[in-house]
């Protein structure tokens, strides 16, 4: 008899061919008209038609929300397919017609009540989807009945009902109990009722945090365990998802569920075999390490991650990026497989760059060879990106392995010889960072670097090279010529090549002082006298006056022994990477960003951590145990390039959302909040009448920070350094962001707030930081001779901001404002020095931004979420006088 | 969760739009056309982020499917659902093309809302889904009551593949083993990477709710099993086939249709399930141990002054001489400046295709042990390119009746208690096919 269906349906295939597509080419004037008349047509066949002429029009995006009254009579039907597509039609326009959607009520209250369990699933399914306030009332009690009705069919779907009602009415949803039948409905006979249910409650309990809705104790974790193995494969993902927020009580629950969870890695769905990654990764940091099952774990491990390579394209995107946080986080698990991870020639370009990233990460001394042999083969390929990526990776393997340096470095020589441009160039930038690893070893290549001189059209490459011939002066006979034929074209370099051929020519000097006076002297002038750009500015004033009043504390500060830099490049932030692996197989995995960063209102932003390391239980974000907590290891230098601990504390803590932290920890962050603006300023500005801590920002320019170069030990870091070359593995960073997203994020001031949805030119913006504070008062006007300033941290682009707004309440001009960060207990300090050129005229208020970094000095402060400011500014009065 | 389903012809023009979410708009529909679809670069991520809103796609032909949604979804789960969207759509009407999705538009959007509900996959067997989604609207109305909830019960059942009742006069299945051997090898004749993609497909026409056990020679049971096992195993490898004379073989990793027991697999390693009705996938495996290369190829590149480039490939058959390799094909690129290609070969056909910038030798039939060759003299332009020839691999096509990775079925035993066959009534039949995967020589 099936068959015969079948044989049937098939046949009505044939029967229907070349009907329905004409439905999508009728587009004649007057259309609606005659639709109308067909939709009020008595023969059924017609009206069914039309109704098909409607939803085909409705998909190509033609507005026919006018003849909503017309197909809402047509819901009374005995006709299954004819009522689908009227419910389509009415999902779609119901909003925009509310009062008419109500005509639909009656329908759906008699549908739920339908003998066939497959209709009352329908109804209740379709109820759902109408976003019209009046309707959901009328939803209530048919929903009641159906998640008891005795079809598991219609429990399944009146489950999902549920979260769609808390979408449109979350008061009433809590009101009418649903939620509590829903909690029921865990304990369901069903494998698929307990799979939606569990889906529906996860969605509901992430837009509240702290409810105890997803109460998972051992009894309905043993539940959710036993559906696992019944349930479809979709509800499988729900469920493992789900058993992922679960903080087992000691080491030995944690290893139950993770032999329960194990089998799930040989499912055929890759997402199944992800969530139980992610499970077993985040329940395997409860485990003692030298418990034989650990071991056993990780060896079970690695087989289903190599075997989602062979996946589908789009997929094995999705595992590498994801293997690429595991391995990060655990590198044993997949030392030994290299060799599946080397690119096939056909493999997509999206899926050979994340490859390339894996392969650095697991190349090690035992595999360096091989790897070495892969990547110079790469290094020929058409693809113009992925070349550049492999000559940057053999770059990085000689900086992650010694023994194989040279090796590199010879690879990297013959690449030069190619002289294909971009190949030099991106040589050129990795070679610099090799002089910086292992110092007066490999300058022996430099004549071959200078050799290609005329072909470097890249700021990265030009500046690369110019600071090599600044570092290594001495040896380079003709260093004076080769910075000065720079030197002519210096307005239209970009600044981070103006920003080291400036420090080059200085070095210079220090080195060859007779030489080159000359050129020190057009170079501070051109720095100094003809540029606008105000680091340029403050760097040539600082070196002018550095040489000027003392040359060996010139040569002392320029010329210092600089950091080596680390052999792990471009790591994930460890408190990030807890974060993402616990939310492996997910969005946020795939873009390398916390969920908060990319998705909109409540939803997200409770920043997961992983249970065994923190020791508190989970979710709870202490600033004070953030940064140390959950490395094992002494963590490498890890440059923060997407979002930092510090970062995401401060976005944490100065909004106001009661989403993650318990009340201890939110009450503190309002505390500091107000104490931002409160105590610490207050102070600060009754002492301002007191010779102010930092020289005032006159003629005499003078940075109030202290320059890049400084010498002073803790304030020098590699990352200074590197943002500063631009070009050090740091900032090789961006790679391990989405291809796509990458340059948005970059170049693309990312504006918050809705107007830039789809905003088309743009292109693919990454805002980060979904939620910013606004303003607060931070300085009244009466305690600051009339300067008010308000202000808040936000994110942008991945940088912190402090956004201001200072507003001249006295009555005569104010100018000249600089601003000091007092040590603080994140290291915040600016990144860059505040701009704000123009004068500011009373009852002006001015817009002021001011980027942050957190590598400055770190002091505790009581409380720790303490910051103060001094900020010293100049009335034109007080310059008078 | 998943917000929205969008349907495009390869002109971006939306041929099924289906939303879940609230927060999914119709600029959605437009943001992915005018970034993806238009856009003038080719498309580096199969994800795409337009403000705030991530776009996931995957390629049919020149369809495109896009899922969106502005949630931290599972991103696996999302792919693996826009592949089992397509299946399902296959399942139905046949090849994924624009025609085929214009005319069954009203029953995609009939499948969209069973199998999507507010963005989360519910059962999306097709096994399960005909019985009451078809063509020509819902069966429904005139079944009765036992049928209905037969329907229900099998959606949300625990055998969501399978429905009850099924009855052959005839008891037949058919298992076979494909495998694809892939090889990456360097112009000295060094392995760099080789591995095995194996499925085990089968088509089982079985009556009832029949209790299927499939044994292979995994090294892990064999060893389990002991040295008694090995002999005794001899007198009844009726299933038995493939060259190779391995006792067993070591399986890296595999993976099972949702119809395996898997915590079985996990604790006995044992292969125990109630198949789906007629073709499915029951596993897939690697391997990446002891595999039989079926061919070598020895290049031999040399050039002769600017202008000239002399090619000499050999190409070695290395399994039984008894067995037959077929669909030989040898694809050899050349330089993209080659002005004129001179080609002799022993044997098979060869021809230069300039569209493809290769020359590509055909060859129907080879048997075991057996060695070939072809030589070729490639004439150049002078260009003034300074970018050397990136020298692409050479890549192989072929077909062998056997398995490379040495794996044999050794039982597929059926039960039935209810139903009065036994698993002698059952005709079984299977076989081995070995293709090449992706399997290139550098030179």
């Amino acid at each position: 008899m099936q068959e015969w269906a079948n044989q049937l349906c098939e046949n009505r295939q044939f029967g229907s061919k070349m009907t329905d597509s004409k439905y999508f080419t009728t587009t004649k004037k007057g259309e609606i008209f005659e639709l109308k008349a067909e939709l009020n047509s008595d023969k059924k066949e017609k009206k069914k038609e039309a109704v098909k002429k409607v939803i085909a029009s409705m998909t190509v995006g033609k507005d026919v929300s006018a003849l909503f009254p017309d197909v809402v009579n047509c819901m009374q039907t005995d006709n299954l397919e004819l009522k689908k597509l009227v419910y389509l039609y009415l999902m779609n326009y119901a909003k925009s017609q509310p009062d008419m959607a109500i005509m639909a009520v009656n329908t759906f209250v008699k549908d739920c009540e339908d003998p066939n369990p497959l209709i009352r699933a329908l109804a209740v399914r379709t109820m759902g989807c109408i976003r019209v306030d009046k309707i959901t009332e009328y939803l209530c009690e048919p929903l009641r009945k159906c998640l008891k009705d005795e079809d598991p069919y219609v429990r399944k779907t009146a489950a999902v009902c549920v979260a769609k009602l808390h979408d449109i009415n979350a008061q009433l949803v809590e009101d009418q109990g649903f939620l509590d039948t829903l909690k029921d409905l865990i304990s369901d006979s069903n494998p698929m009722v307990v799979a939606n249910a569990v889906a529906a409650l996860s969605e509901i309990a992430e837009s509240h945090p702290n409810s105890n809705l997803l109460d998972l104790n051992p009894q309905t974790i043993n539940k959710l365990l036993t559906a696992l193995n019944e349930c479809t494969e979709w509800g499988q993902i729900f469920i493992l998802d789900c058993l992922a927020n679960y903080t087992p009580r000691d080491d030995r629950e944690s290893q139950s569920i993770c032999e329960r969870v194990t089998p799930r890695l040989s499912h055929a769905n890759s997402a199944v075999v992800l969530s139980a990654v992610k499970v077993l990764m985040k329940f395997m940091e409860m485990l003692p390490k030298d418990l034989d099952y650990y071991g056993t774990l990780l060896k079970k491990l690695a087989p289903p991650l190599v075997t989602l390579l062979s996946a589908e394209p789009e997929l094995q995107y999705v595992a590498l990026r994801n293997i690429n946080l595991i391995v990060q986080r655990r590198p044993e698990i997949l030392k030994h497989e290299m060799k599946v991870f080397f690119v096939k020639y056909n493999d997509p370009i999206y899926v050979k760059l994340e490859k390339l990233d894996i392969m650095i990460r697991l190349a090690s001394q035992a595999n360096i060879a091989q790897v070495l042999a892969e990547l110079k083969e790469y290094a020929t390929e058409v693809d113009v990106d992925f070349v550049r990526k492999a000559v940057r990776a053999i770059g990085r393997c000689a900086i992650k392995v010694e023994q194989s340096a040279e090796r590199c470095v010879s690879t990297l020589l013959d690449l030069i010889q190619t002289k294909v441009n971009y190949v030099v160039q991106e040589a050129i930038v990795v070679i610099k960072d090799i002089f910086r690893k292992y110092p007066n070893k490999y300058e022996s290549v430099i004549a071959t670097l200078c050799e290609n001189l005329d072909s470097l059209d890249e700021p990265e490459a030009r500046a690369a090279m110019i600071w090599i011939v600044g570092e290594y002066a001495e040896r380079i006979d003709n260093a004076d010529e080769l910075l000065e034929s720079f030197l002519e074209g210096f307005h239209d370099e970009s600044t981070q090549v103006q920003l080291q051929l400036l420090t080059a020519i200085v070095k210079l000097f220090l080195k060859k002082p007779t030489e080159t006076q000359e050129l020190v002297q057009q170079v501070l002038s051109l720095a100094t006298q003809d540029s606008d750009n105000p680091d340029l500015r403050d760097r040539g004033y600082i070196y002018w006056r550095l040489l000027s009043t003392d040359p060996v504390a010139a040569k002392e500060v320029v010329l210092a022994e600089k950091p080596l830099i680390s052999e792990e490049t471009d790591l994930i932030e460890p408190t990030l990477l807890e974060e993402l692996i616990c939310h492996i197989g997910t969005l946020a995995s795939v873009y390398h960003k916390p969920p908060s960063a990319f998705v909109e209102g409540s939803r997200g932003v409770q920043h997961k951590r992983l249970a065994g390391s923190s020791g508190s239980g989970e979710s709870v974000e202490s600033p004070d145990t953030g940064s140390a907590a959950g490395v094992s290891e002494a963590p490498p230098a890890v440059i923060p390039s997407q979002g930092d601990l510090l970062g995401d504390l401060l976005n944490l803590d100065l909004t106001p959302t009661t989403t993650g932290p318990p009340p201890p920890a939110s009450t503190g962050m309002q505390m500091g909040a107000m104490d931002l603006l409160g105590g610490g300023l207050d102070s600060l500005m009754g002492d301002e009448s007191e010779p102010p801590p930092i020289p005032l920002r006159t003629d005499t320019p003078q940075s109030p920070q202290l320059p890049h170069q400084s010498p002073s030990p803790p304030d020098y870091s590699p990352t200074e350094l590197g943002g500063d070359l631009g070009g050090s593995p740091a900032m090789g960073a961006p790679f391990g962001a989405p291809p796509a997203t990458m340059p948005a994020s970059f170049n693309a001031p990312v504006s918050g707030g809705l107007d830039d949805l789809f905003d088309l030119a743009g292109g693919v913006g990454m805002p980060m930081g979904a939620y910013n504070p606004p303003k607060t008062l931070w300085l009244p006007a009466m305690k600051a001779k009339g300067l008010e300033i308000s202000g808040t941290f936000v994110r942008r682009a991945g940088v912190i901001q402090m956004e201001m707004t200072l507003n001249n309440k006295a009555m005569s001009v104010m100018s000249d404002f600089a601003i000091q960060f007092n040590r603080n207990s994140f290291g915040l300090a600016p990144a860059g020095p505040l701009q704000i050129l123009t004068p500011l005229s009373p009852n002006q208020s001015i817009e002021a931004a001011l980027p942050l970094s957190t590598v400055g000095p770190v002091m505790k402060m009581e409380p720790l979420n303490n910051l103060q400011l001094t900020f010293p500014s100049v009335t034109n009065e007080k310059t008078a006088g | 969760m998943i917000g929205g389903l969008f349907i495009y012809n390869h002109k971006g023009e939306v041929l099924i739009s289906r939303v879940y979410r609230d927060d999914i708009g119709r600029n959605a529909v437009d943001a992915f056309r005018v970034n993806v679809i238009h856009a003038r670069q080719q498309v580096r991520s199969p994800v795409t982020n337009i403000a705030r809103t991530s776009f996931f796609h995957v390629k049919r032909s020149n369809i495109w499917l896009a899922a969106v949604t502005k949630q931290n979804v599972n991103a696996a789960m999302v792919f693996e659902f826009l592949y089992k969207m397509c299946d399902v759509m296959t399942a139905y009407f046949g090849k994924i093309s624009e025609e085929n999705i214009k005319n069954n538009f009203v029953l995609i959007y009939e499948l969209l809302d069973e199998i999507l509900d507010f963005g989360y996959p519910q059962n999306s067997e097709t096994g399960a889904l005909k019985t009451f989604i078809t063509q020509q609207g819902i069966k429904g109305q005139h079944q009765t009551k036992e049928e209905q909830s037969q329907i229900t019960s099998q959606v949300t059942g625990q055998i969501g593949w399978r429905r009850e009742g099924i009855k052959y006069r005839r008891n037949e299945l058919f298992l076979d083993v494909l495998e694809s051997v892939n090889l990456l090898m360097s112009p000295q004749g060094q392995v760099l990477s080789a591995h095995v993609s194996g499925r085990v497909v089968m088509k089982s026409y079985l009556s009832g709710m029949p209790e299927c056990k499939f044994g292979m020679n995994d090294k892990i049971v064999i060893d389990k099993q002991g040295k008694g096992a090995v002999s005794d195993d001899a007198g009844k490898s009726d299933l038995g086939g493939g060259s190779s004379g391995k006792q067993s073989i070591a399986i890296d990793d595999c993976t099972f249709h949702q119809c395996v027991r898997l915590s079985k697999f996990d604790s006995e390693r044992s292969i125990s399930f109630i198949p789906p009705d007629g073709e499915y996938e029951l596993m897939r495996y690697r391997t990446t141990k002891d595999i039989i290369l079926p061919f070598r190829v020895i290049p031999l590149v040399r050039e002769v002054g600017r202008t000239k480039l002399e090619v000499k490939v050999v190409i070695k058959s290395n399994f039984k001489p008894s067995l037959l390799a077929q669909k030989i094909e040898v694809r050899i690129p050349t330089p993209l400046n080659t002005s004129g290609v001179q080609v002799i070969c022993m044997k098979g056909k060869a021809k230069y295709k300039a569209s493809e910038n290769a020359i590509v030798w055909k060859i129907k039939r080879m048997a075991g042990m057996k060695e070939s060759q072809i030589s070729a003299e490639i004439e150049l332009l002078p260009t003034n390119d300074k970018k050397k020839w990136a020298r692409p691999p050479i890549s192989m096509n072929f077909e062998v009746p056997f398995a490379p990775s040495g794996l044999k079925v050794r039982y597929l035993k059926v039960f039935e208690s209810k139903l009065n066959y036994s698993d002698h009534d059952v005709i079984k039949w299977v076989r081995y096919i070995g293709r090449s995967g992706i399997y290139e020589t550098r030179c």
